[in-house]
């Protein structure tokens, strides 16, 4: 069988690799009409040879090649991982002052032992779902919404799951004149007072403050192939080098990548991906990923809801380097 | 004396005057300054003077952290804290410059460690808790250092029970320290949630320009929040706003007097009055009784029964 995944379109540095599976295919569909023992030989050697070059390039990531995984078309998203956690789980509407924003989706969740709120960022699919979702850019009112959830899981005692996947908040004129910045620093003050636990996964991209607005939590993990950033590589790479075309070099020099953040200390844990990203197994991904968040929870739901505030607030006081002279 | 002697003395004083230079360029500009709204040119002691603000067409011009005390705080009242607080490198941030150069070309241009100056002072004689950001200083980013020292002064603040007043104004997070200056914003927002419980007033001032990461935390979470004319404000820039949504925005969009229309800010205020009304405000969240415990007059009904 040809190693090739229709769900999975090739990114710019797995071309190799599909040329090689392409390949693959063509002598496989010669083999069927004409059975050769030789053939079959050389088939396996390609195969080999596609399963190293496999996995030697997805060991040797750069930063931008991840940023990629991050943002495959094909990623997981939010209701991806809520529909395999739980089937039955309900979702909650709106931020009750007049809008229901689709780009940030919430509700009540069964995962493993926990009833939990979670709530999570969803950039569509489908042309008309992204619009929707406004490709995952939430507006005052996504962030309003979240905030609504968050107190309502406060009130119940419910521990929070909040899973990250956004380019940013979105910079539309509207969105200013809400008081897009205000929504962010209200979630960021509020999610400090809360005496439930938190736990934050990035799954994809964490875009700025638009992500960090559901990301003030107890335990922040990360999945491997996902990135967080303080500004995109491109917009990084405009201000800083003035050009389109440093992109990649952005990407590296700000350290965006899962594990150079769980090495600056910002995050907990990194959960590993299914071989060439979540988009090859989003049954695998959602398992794995429930099963990191679970273990946080039992952790954390030793803690008293004081002892949960002060935890959190205490993680968040402790970032950033600096010295004393 | 004859005229041949008139021309001889002339030529003599001529020769023993000090001659005196032309002023250079750099000296010429600093003399005079044009304002940047209606093009007027000032004297720039005049200027200087009216507390940087054009007498002509009343733009505020970008001042100082140290003018911005000045103007602020009752004479020799203010006592610097944290100001030992300087900026590392944790990434090892290299662009067409590497950080380090960079913050030195920062210092240079602003005289200052860091973005941001704290302490405590006097305001007409109420004490409080000020941050004083400068845009002049690496565009007022909020790094490691700023994210701090603003968390350092809430919680001194907290501690002495004295009123906090943040005057903003920043580009938003320094890119140079990645996701590091991303979580200050969490841990200025996270300090702000404990000062809050604690009852005490936070009084946010906006000044141009203030973007991004500042107003995302700390700048927009003032229990009062005060703009000073003309100021731009808000979250995304106006260019990036402009290149999502295909269209021109309208000339006074993010402007003080634009918040003020949108329900974002309390009030804008000029600079001549700033003083003045923070100490009003400050005065009038502190029950009387509190600064004189004899004549308790809070309570109004109190009062009536008293005199009826």
């Amino acid at each position: 069988m040809a190693p090739t995944d229709k769900r999975s379109a090739p990114l710019e540095f797995e071309q190799p690799l599909s040329v090689l599976a392409q390949q693959i295919e063509a002598l496989e569909k010669q083999l069927v009409d004409n059975p050769n023992p030789e053939l079959e030989a050389d088939i396996a050697q390609l195969l080999e040879q596609y399963q190293h070059l496999r996995r030697s390039l997805y060991s040797n990531l750069r930063a931008i090649d991840r940023l990629a995984i991050a943002r495959h078309p094909q990623r997981p998203y939010a209701r991806d991982y809520f529909d395999r956690w739980d089937p039955g789980w309900i979702e909650l509407h709106g931020d009750r002052q007049g809008a229901d924003d689709a780009a940030l989706v919430g509700g009540l969740v069964e995962l493993g032992e926990f009833q939990v709120l979670a709530v999570g960022t969803q950039k569509g699919r489908t042309l008309r779902d992204k619009q929707q979702c406004n490709f995952g850019m939430p507006q005052p009112e996504g962030y309003r919404k979240a905030l609504r959830l968050f107190h309502h899981a406060d009130k119940f005692g419910l521990p929070i799951v909040t899973l990250i996947d956004t380019p940013g908040a979105y910079p539309g004129m509207t969105a200013e004149q809400h008081n897009q910045a205000q929504a962010i620093a209200m979630n960021l003050r509020e999610l400090a007072g809360l005496s439930v636990p938190v736990v934050s996964v990035v799954t994809g991209e964490g875009g700025s403050g638009g992500a960090l607005a559901i990301g003030v939590a107890n335990r922040i993990l990360m999945l491997e192939h996902s990135v967080y950033s303080v500004i995109s590589p491109e917009g990084c790479a405009s201000i800083l080098w003035r050009s389109s075309e440093k992109v990649s070099e952005a990407a590296q020099a700000m350290k965006i990548t899962a594990r150079e953040i769980l090495a600056l200390g910002v995050i907990d844990e990194v959960i590993e991906e299914p071989l060439g990203g979540a988009h090859h197994d989003y049954e695998f991904t959602a398992v794995s990923t429930r099963d990191a968040i679970v273990r946080h929870l039992r952790q954390l739901s030793t803690m008293s809801g004081s002892k949960l505030k002060a935890d959190r607030q205490r993680k968040f006081r402790l970032m950033g380097s600096f010295v004393e002279v | 004396m004859d005229l041949k002697e008139w021309f001889a003395s002339r030529q003599k004083r001529r020769e023993t005057l000090e001659v005196k230079q032309p002023l250079s360029t750099e000296e010429y500009c600093a003399l005079w300054t044009q304002c940047f709204q209606c093009r007027e040119l000032l004297y720039t002691r005049d200027l200087r003077n009216n507390l940087h603000v054009c007498p002509k067409c009343q733009y505020h011009f970008r001042i100082g952290a140290d003018q911005r005390i000045e103007q602020l705080v009752d004479p020799d009242t203010f006592e610097e804290l944290f100001g030992e607080l300087g900026s590392a490198d944790p990434l090892g941030f290299v662009d067409t410059d590497n950080y380090p150069a960079r913050q030195a070309e920062a210092s240079r241009k602003s005289g200052l460690k860091e973005a941001i100056v704290t302490g405590t002072a006097n305001i007409a004689e109420l004490p409080v808790a000020l941050a004083v950001m400068d845009f002049a200083h690496f565009g007022g980013s909020m790094g490691s250092v700023v994210g701090e020292k603003v968390a350092r002064l809430i919680e001194a603040a907290l501690e002495l029970r004295l009123p906090l007043i943040i005057v903003s104004s920043s580009g938003g997070a320094r890119m140079q320290e990645g996701i590091l200056s991303l979580m200050q914003l969490a841990k200025t927002s996270a300090a702000l949630k404990a000062f809050s419980e604690g009852s005490l007033l936070f009084i946010s001032v906006l000044t141009e320009p203030t973007f991004g990461g500042v107003t995302a935390s700390f700048a927009m979470l003032g229990d009062i929040i005060i703009a000073e004319p003309g100021a731009r404000i808000g979250f995304a820039g106006r260019r990036v706003i402009e290149q999502t949504i295909r269209q021109k925005l309208p000339p006074d969009f993010q402007t003080a007097e634009y918040l003020m229309k949108n329900g974002q800010v309390d009030m804008v205020i000029e600079r001549s009055r700033l003083r003045e009304t923070l100490s009003r405000l400050i005065g009038l969240h502190q029950p009387k009784s509190r600064a004189d415990k004899d004549t308790p007059v809070r309570n109004s009904a109190h009062k009536r029964a008293v005199t009826t």
